[in-house]
């Protein structure tokens, strides 16, 4: 039997961590393919920041495998780190520095010659109207540019995957709308992309989804697929149904 | 290398744009060198003073003995003229002359009270006060000892006295100045030193930022190399200041190898730089490593012999010493300024900085961790 996934850029097969007694994540298994957005959903304290924090080697399992771009997560963390971009809830831009500083710091420690490092800067800016605000201090600048920002930096490096963990918690619809399309830009170039994130609008827009109750996947299929099985009209009946089970 | 470079960088962006970290750096070297050299100065425990002793006799021995023995009190001089000790409080080299009567031993037999005169330099009101009352103590001493003494009855031992002539080298004038530059300057570099680092690193950790470092391939040491080689240049660069400071305006000597100096200040720095590395990685937030960070300098500074000679604390304080960075460095300004000591008479604090810096940052790469 062929292994449909043996091209998949993300191998996870029964992947635990235990704080104590408390089971954060149990038994996780899934795959995603290259250029695909995979949502990795849940309610708070589901245990999503934890397993993304496995993935990028911030953390590592109790129990269990995990391969991101071929690299095990127990021994290779630093060559997983070369292969990836990451941006979390807090979205760790250096407040008292420029836009472009940021940009030049970032794109700088991922050992980007200078020339390609120049060119991409001009182009996300002009891509994301913020030329002329480029020595515009971080902290001057508003939440929903910051995101959006985060996010180019987080790829700036064109990495293999890029993790979002909450990257759009509390902006408008708007901007997250303007957000996701920097996303579908992202996968055209063939970045993957992993996304957490509890704004069930969002799920729709994934390829596929994975619901996870308590530390565990719940469900894992396309939205489309999701929906049809419990027989909701939208992503956030199938989570309601899904979390009320327990 | 080249990710060290970008490091750098960002640390001197952030450096100079910190609104509090600049006067830090450029501000509290000239307050601190102004305000503690002088607020830390203890010269009331070297009170001058001078002796007019017209009575000459036990009794008269045995108050001026009384003051010997007072740890406040240096006797810089006799004299046999009331006139030629009071040019002397003119003068400045005498803060206090005691003038005792003739026939004081003689009155007090015959019952009378005989009146001893003090006469203080009373420029600072402050240090005249203090004169007066530490005075005022030992002669109420000395009055209770002559009332039992004369309840025994009077004995006519003479006392010999055998004169100690005193010559104070390296500081032949007492500067305290001169003693507490050279301290102070120690606890400059090292608060700016250790507390900068610890908080730099710990704000990043509240922040949020150095997660994302974590997840960058930012190797460990060159994340530490990135944040020590910022702090250790502000320190040399606040130790240059502080010396300038000490040289112009308390003409503080400097007698050894600058080159010398520099490279103890630098090894020292490494000590200190990686102590507040360790610190800022075993607390979460800045009140916390704050407070970690006052608690361990207020101990060493305490114990470091600023205000009081190691040599007098008990025994298991100098042993505490040995590990005390403070100590050394102190210790090391002083000889290299004020003595002009070389090389081999520094080689043991040499070895022990050296090694305790090796220590402290192999401990902290080890410790600092990019996985949770």
């Amino acid at each position: 039997m062929v292994d449909k996934y043996q091209n998949s850029i993300i191998k996870v097969r029964g992947l635990t961590k235990r704080f104590g007694k408390f089971t954060a994540v149990d038994n996780l298994n899934f795959d995603v393919s290259q250029s695909e957005i995979f949502g990795f959903l849940g309610a708070n304290g589901a245990g999503k920041t934890t397993a993304i924090k496995i993935l990028c080697g911030l953390s590592s399992p109790s129990e269990g495998n995990a391969e991101v771009a071929g690299f095990d997560v127990y021994k290779q963390t630093e060559n997983i780190k070369k292969n990836i971009g990451y941006m979390s809830q807090s979205f760790s831009l250096y407040e008292d520095m420029t836009i472009v500083e940021n940009i030049r710091f970032y794109g700088g420690i991922y050992g980007m010659p200078l020339t390609l490092l120049k060119e991409r800067t001009n182009h996300m800016l002009n891509r994301l109207k913020m030329t002329e605000y480029a020595n515009k201090l971080i902290k001057e600048i508003p939440l929903g540019w910051k995101q959006k920002l985060a996010f180019s930096v987080a790829t700036l490096h064109r990495p293999k995957i890029v993790f979002l963990d909450e990257p759009t918690g509390g902006v408008d619809p708007i901007t997250r709308r303007q957000f996701w399309d920097l996303i579908y830009e992202a996968i055209d170039i063939g970045i993957t992309v992993f996304v957490t994130t509890h704004y069930m609008d969002e799920a729709e827009y994934c390829h596929r989804v994975s619901i996870m109750v308590d530390g565990k996947i719940a469900a894992l299929d396309t939205p489309d697929n999701l929906k049809q099985q419990y027989n909701a009209k939208s992503m956030n009946e199938v989570f309601l149904q899904l979390a009320r089970k327990k | 290398m080249r990710t060290i470079l970008f490091l750098l960088q960002k640390e001197f962006i952030q450096i100079f744009r910190n609104k509090t970290m600049l006067p830090i750096i450029f501000i509290m070297p000239l307050v601190q060198m102004l305000v503690l050299v002088f607020a830390a100065n203890l010269e009331m425990k070297n009170i001058k003073m001078k002796l007019v002793d017209f009575d000459n006799t036990a009794t008269s021995q045995e108050i001026v003995s009384k003051f010997k023995a007072s740890p406040f009190y240096n006797i810089i001089g006799y004299s046999y003229s009331v006139e030629e000790a009071q040019n002397s409080l003119i003068d400045n080299s005498a803060d206090l002359v005691m003038v005792i009567p003739p026939n004081l031993e003689q009155d007090i037999l015959n019952g009378q009270s005989p009146k001893v005169q003090l006469l203080i330099d009373a420029i600072n009101g402050m240090t005249a006060g203090l004169i007066n009352s530490y005075s005022s103590m030992i002669m109420l001493d000395v009055n209770k000892d002559i009332a039992i003494e004369l309840m025994k009855f009077s004995a006519n031992q003479q006392l010999k006295q055998i004169s100690i002539k005193q010559r104070f080298w390296y500081n032949s004038g007492l500067n305290y100045k001169h003693y507490m530059v050279p301290g102070i300057i120690v606890i400059l570099v090292t608060i700016i030193g250790m507390f900068l680092t610890a908080l730099n690193i710990v704000s990043e950790k509240e922040f949020g930022t150095i997660e994302q470092i974590n997840v960058t391939p930012i190797r460990k040491y060159q994340f530490i190399l990135g944040k020590l080689i910022p702090f250790l240049l502000v320190g040399l660069f606040d130790f240059a200041l502080g010396l300038f400071i000490g040289k112009l305006l308390f003409g503080v000597p400097i007698r050894g190898s600058l080159f010398l100096l520099f490279s103890f200040a630098f090894l020292y720095l490494v000590l200190v730089l990686g102590i507040g590395l360790l610190l800022s990685i075993i607390s979460d937030t800045q009140q916390q490593v704050m407070f970690l960070t006052f608690f361990i300098t207020l101990v060493f500074v305490l114990m470091s012999g600023l205000f009081t000679p190691i040599e007098t604390m008990p025994l298991w304080a100098q042993r505490v010493n040995i590990i005390n960075p403070f100590a050394y460095f102190m210790k090391v300004n002083r000889m290299i300024l004020l003595k002009g000591s070389g090389f081999f008479d520094l080689i043991r604090e040499f070895l022990y900085i050296g090694i305790y810096g090796i220590i402290s940052i192999v401990v902290a790469i080890r410790l600092y961790r990019k996985t949770s």
